[in-house]
């Protein structure tokens, strides 16, 4: 055995030239260069296009803090951003801490065999789900059976539906990221399982879980078709003074609320506003500079909260 | 062999999925003591080890079979209080594995989580078990740091140091050194045959058998999941009685 080896090795020569192998390199590098030039150039056309055409409108302080008008122009968006966030927070609220359960028992605790596939396997199928067909199923179900109507809530559960695939998805991958020697440390110190996950593994994988809650967050705020049916298409005024039991009080979960993204529908489908194409810039223009601040808040927040469990 | 022996096995065995690991083995370790289990890659030396504080339980399809005597009783039960048990039995692993955490919160996590909260006698037992692993005058000052900003023989010395901080009466060491230099090495089996003198028993897998020569008064060979022999471990280099560990040590194969 070793002698063979030993010929085979002494009878290998090098047959490709040094200046065949550079080109090789150089082509592959170019064409991957140009690639990603192609993919940079299309965003950065497209992310142009809307900051320009709604660059007026986006330092437009009443245009960022009226309400929408019906017929004139010069209405805003007050109440549709505040709804965006508002719904977003909502949204995480409910999805994150059942996200994060399902995706700590389907790591640590599910025996692998037919429980975990089956929930992997409906996990896929509802992350692919087309947002339209979770509208419609919140219509029916929170809006009608539930008979909570267009609200905050019925959309919050119904985006909280299409949130819970891809957050499981994402924890469960930074979870399982994590290398096993982490958790057993903790098992033989004597620690429970679940005081590994919470005080173990969920700080080593707070990074790439708040990188998915972004990503998350980041098609949540950007949804309209499920949100039509479920959270509906109107904006009523907001008034921090109404008591908590009336439609203008933002707080109230059991109002309408039209976000950004729904807006943007709204007018261009059956807007009669004289100025809607320039709203719709101006909102789709808000709408980007939101996710943005949203990314780099997060990010910040989740920075931190590493700093603080890590000490790194 | 050891007649103060506090923890034995008895036949005990494992089996992954069916997959028989190791054979009936059955061993005494007493207080004081240092015992090297030594043979070569997948001997079922590790698999062994990692029966005595119950940890092959938490590999899926893995069971172990035979009694795990502890303190005169079987803890290979089902209901067994394996976290208790695993404060008394600690253990090191092949590769140092601290926690993403400060180098303070490494040691004192597990204290508290045992219920240890005052601040004063956290601090206390911070210092002890740094002290007792030879690395406190090394890390006093970045007690708030990334326990990753240490060397690599410094964070197994750390994993050493919060293990002892729970005062455990055995520790089950798993390669200790194989993933470090010779000076680390050296700082560690100093701290082995410290813990040794303090009454702490020392249960070392190891490929190196000069390791195993220098730190260990018990020594025993597997060899394909089957416990071979055990015995002092002058006798079992000079004198070997089965002929695969005689094979074994004249470097015939392994």
């Amino acid at each position: 055995m070793g002698s063979e080896k030993t010929t085979a090795t002494a009878t290998f020569h090098a047959t490709r030239s040094t200046a065949a192998a550079r080109t090789h390199d150089r082509v592959a590098t170019g064409v991957l260069a140009a690639i990603v030039g192609l993919i940079l150039l299309a965003l950065v056309a497209i992310i142009g296009y809307i900051v320009i055409s709604g660059l007026g409108k986006l330092f437009d302080w009443s245009f960022l803090t009226a309400k929408p008008e019906q017929f004139k122009e010069g209405g805003g968006i007050g109440p549709e951003i505040f709804n965006s966030f508002y719904l977003l927070v909502l949204t995480l609220l409910i999805s994150l801490p059942i996200s994060l359960g399902a995706a700590v028992f389907l790591t640590q605790y599910a025996p692998e065999g037919p429980v975990t596939n089956v929930a992997k396997t409906a996990i896929e199928t509802l992350s692919s789900l087309p947002s339209i067909v979770v509208g419609l199923f919140g219509m029916l179900v929170f809006v009608l059976s539930c008979g909570w109507g267009f609200s905050i809530l019925s959309g919050a559960l119904a985006l909280t539906m299409f949130n819970i695939p891809i957050l499981v998805r994402v924890i469960q991958q930074a979870l399982e990221a994590v290398p096993r020697d982490q958790r057993d440390a903790a098992l033989a110190l004597g620690l429970t399982r679940w005081e590994a996950c919470v005080h173990v593994l969920v700080p080593a994988a707070m990074p790439a879980i708040v990188t998915g809650v972004i990503l998350s967050a980041g098609r949540v705020f950007g949804e309209a078709a499920a949100l039509i049916y479920t959270a509906g298409q109107s904006a009523p005024a907001l008034d921090w003074s109404a008591p908590i039991t009336s439609l203008a009080n933002p707080l109230n979960v059991m109002r309408p609320a039209e976000t950004l993204a729904v807006h943007i529908w709204k007018i261009n489908s059956e807007g009669v506003v004289p100025d809607l194409v320039a709203v719709s810039a101006g909102t789709a223009a808000v709408l980007m500079v939101s996710i943005l601040a949203f990314n780099i808040i997060a990010r910040v927040v989740g920075r931190a909260l590493q700093r603080r469990m890590t000490a790194e | 062999m050891n007649d103060g022996a506090t923890l034995l096995t008895q036949e005990v065995t494992v089996t992954y999925s069916g997959h028989k690991a190791l054979h009936p083995t059955s061993l005494d370790f007493a207080p004081g003591t240092v015992s090297a289990l030594i043979g070569p890659s997948g001997c079922g030396k590790s698999t062994f080890l990692r029966s005595i504080n119950l940890m092959n339980r938490e590999i899926p399809g893995c069971v172990i079979g035979g009694r795990v005597i502890w303190h005169g009783e079987n803890v290979n039960v089902a209901d067994a209080d394996v976290y208790r048990l695993r404060t008394q039995i600690g253990m090191v692993f092949q590769q140092p594995n601290p926690f993403r955490k400060s180098i303070y919160e490494n040691i004192a996590f597990a204290l508290r989580r045992h219920g240890i909260t005052n601040r004063s006698e956290l601090d206390e037992q911070v210092e002890r078990s740094l002290r007792a692993a030879a690395i406190w005058d090394e890390v006093k000052d970045k007690l708030k740091e990334s326990a990753y900003a240490l060397s690599g023989g410094q964070q197994q010395r750390l994993c050493i140091a919060r293990t002892l901080a729970l005062g455990p009466e055995v520790v089950l060491m798993d390669e200790p050194c194989s993933a470090l230099d010779p000076i680390a090495t050296f700082a560690i089996e100093d701290t082995i045959h410290d813990m040794a003198s303090k009454g702490i028993c020392v249960v070392i897998v190891t490929h190196n058998m000069e390791q195993a020569a220098r730190v260990s008064d018990n020594t025993a060979y597997f060899l394909l999941g089957e416990m071979v022999e055990y015995g002092p471990t002058g006798q079992i280099f000079s004198a070997p009685k089965d002929q695969r560990l005689d094979d074994y040590l004249t470097g015939r194969f392994g």
